[in-house]
């Protein structure tokens, strides 16, 4: 369980996951933060408005699925790294996974890394398809990586 | 040599550098002194983005947030004196107060003084506890952030509050091995967005569990950890040991309180905000009129909330020389509200029960 060793669970997960609909529509974004604080840096970052927390600050933030883009312009903006953004209609068997990197180095297009699950553990090489790492984003890289799509929520960071 | 001031701020963390600022800008003079080397407190080696308000620099990193309030103070230079290298050393009667830099020793003479002193770090018994190795979480980030020296290559993190978490991280960044995070209590005190990033990263966390001893002669070659029950004692048989080269303790802070003490203001004990504290009214004045207190010295909590309480405590400090002003009215009245909704929800709510207690000793509550 997420509040004693920091792992998200299946079921505290499912709230946050978009309905298969929406995920076959394209790029959205996943939201893995499940806790009230008093944070709220993602919500002006999104561009269309699709982040809402209506008990202010201290409430979870709640993603409109149909609203969002999966622009993935909140990604470097949220300081908990916990917005990745998935795409389920890549290729044929294989999505993407968004996520912010902090770690150095910062991968390069078309490199291949090692993929973590969300306890760290080795789960096999993936290729990088996009980094995102304008002054903007304040060393906060955006990574995109090619991943089986039976993985796209088991596979959480990358180790370059 | 003697300086004169209409407003002395002790501290220059978020808190003071913002109490400071809005002094000057209301048109105090203003002395600020901070015993480091470069003002900004805590943000100096806070190379995370914060969490908080996006009105008040969430998102942003820690030390962006120093670089910008130093911005601030430099704006209103003709009313404000910074002094780094410079402690306040105590208070006298007739609202005097001694400062002492490496150069020299002076006296202050002030109208009102607003004391913005932080905190200071816990420590943890346990055997061994002396070895060379063994840090406070403040040490660490202060060797690797400001000077750039890693503190060793596997260490062992105790605490999984915020600042356990995020030290954490910073050191991964860093190239240090975390190998594991202790935590008493069954659940992780932090917030979980941060433990599920290290978590990730691949440091296992360690609930229920404390550090029963540290391993080595010369330095830190291990630790060994017992699981605890739901009175904190250790379970026998649990026993495990755990190979690091350094452990860091993170074990929560207590307010620097001092100078509170000495300027005879009267303090409480409140647990939820991590000690005695001295008793303040919503204005952040002390019992001691021309005393007034801001950010973590009043009780430990974050830096957006030590800005706001710098902000009132500046507005009101500026007040007590110059009389009531609208302007400063209005900088405390839309604090006050900032401050409302950032305590406000089940998280808040440990703080919010202790600063109603401050507020209920002081008759306002
Ligand atoms: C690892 C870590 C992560 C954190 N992350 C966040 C976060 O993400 N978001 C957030 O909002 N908050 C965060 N915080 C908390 C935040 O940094 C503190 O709450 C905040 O800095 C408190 O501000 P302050 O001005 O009260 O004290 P401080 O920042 O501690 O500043 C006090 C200053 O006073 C000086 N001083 C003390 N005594 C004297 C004296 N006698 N004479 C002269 N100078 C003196 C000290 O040297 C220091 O510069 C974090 C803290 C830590 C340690
Ligand atoms: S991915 Fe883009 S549209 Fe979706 S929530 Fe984030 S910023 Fe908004
Ligand atoms: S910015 Fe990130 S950590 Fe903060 S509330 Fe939004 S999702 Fe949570």
């Amino acid at each position: 369980m997420l509040k004693n060793d920091g792992i998200i669970s299946p079921e505290e997960l499912a709230p946050v996951i978009p309905p298969p609909a929406r995920l076959a529509k394209g790029p959205v974004a996943i939201i893995e933060c499940l806790q009230d604080i008093p944070c709220d840096p993602c919500v002006s970052a999104c561009p269309v408005k699709a982040i809402k927390m209506k008990e202010g600050i201290t409430d979870k933030p709640a993603l409109e699925f149909d609203t969002c883009t999966g622009c993935g312009l909140c990604i470097p903006k949220c300081p908990g790294l916990a917005i990745f953004v998935i795409n389920m209609k890549h290729t044929p068997g294989m999505a993407t996974v968004s996520m912010s990197h902090e770690l150095l180095p910062v991968p390069e297009k078309g490199q291949e890394v090692t993929a973590l699950d969300r306890t760290g553990k080795d789960v096999g090489k993936v290729k990088v398809v996009r980094v995102v790492n304008p002054p903007g984003y304040d060393r906060t890289a955006v990574v995109t990586i090619e991943v089986p799509a039976d993985q796209v929520n088991n596979i959480r960071a990358i180790r370059a | 040599m003697s300086r004169n001031t209409e407003v002395f701020v002790i501290g220059g963390g978020p808190a003071g550098l913002s109490a400071a600022h809005v002094a000057a800008k209301l048109g105090a003079t203003t002395l600020l002194v901070d015993d480091s080397a470069r003002v900004g407190g805590q943000l100096i080696k806070q190379t995370h983005r914060f969490f908080g308000s996006s009105n008040r620099d969430a998102g942003i990193r820690g030390i962006t947030i120093a670089d910008k309030l130093q911005q601030d103070v430099k704006e209103v230079s003709d009313r404000l004196t910074v002094l780094e290298n410079t402690a306040a050393v105590g208070f006298y009667h007739n609202k005097e107060a001694g400062i002492l830099s490496q150069k020299a020793y002076e006296r202050v003479t002030y109208q009102t003084a607003i004391v913005c002193t932080g905190a200071t770090e816990n420590s943890l018994t346990f055997e061994n506890n002396d070895l060379p190795g063994i840090y406070g979480a403040g040490g660490v980030q202060t060797l690797m952030n400001v000077h750039g020296i890693k503190p060793g290559q596997k260490i062992l993190m105790i605490g999984s509050g915020n600042i356990g978490l995020i030290v954490s991280y910073q050191l991964i960044q860093a190239g240090v091995e975390v190998v594991g995070l202790v935590e008493g209590m069954p659940t992780i005190g932090g917030y979980l967005v941060h433990a599920s990033k290290i978590r990730r990263l691949g440091v296992p966390i360690y609930t229920s569990h404390t550090i029963l001893k540290a391993l080595g002669t010369e330095g830190v070659e291990g630790a060994i950890l017992s699981r605890v029950d739901e009175k904190f004692q250790p379970v026998p048989n649990t026993e495990l040991e755990i190979k690091c080269d350094c452990i860091c303790l993170a074990v929560g802070l207590t307010p620097l309180i001092d100078l509170f003490q000495q300027a005879q203001c009267r303090m409480v004990h409140v647990g939820e905000l991590g000690g005695l504290v001295p008793l303040h009214d919503s204005s952040m004045r002390t019992t001691n009129p021309e005393i007034f207190v801001a950010g973590d010295a009043s009780g430990i909590e974050e830096a957006t909330t030590a800005i706001l309480a710098g902000r009132i405590a500046g507005a009101r400090a500026y007040e007590a020389t110059h009389g009531k002003s609208a302007q400063a009215e209005a900088i405390v009245a839309e604090a006050r509200e900032e401050l409302r909704t950032l305590r406000s929800g089940s998280t808040g709510e440990r703080i919010r029960w202790g600063r109603e207690r401050v507020l209920k000793e002081v008759g306002e509550c």
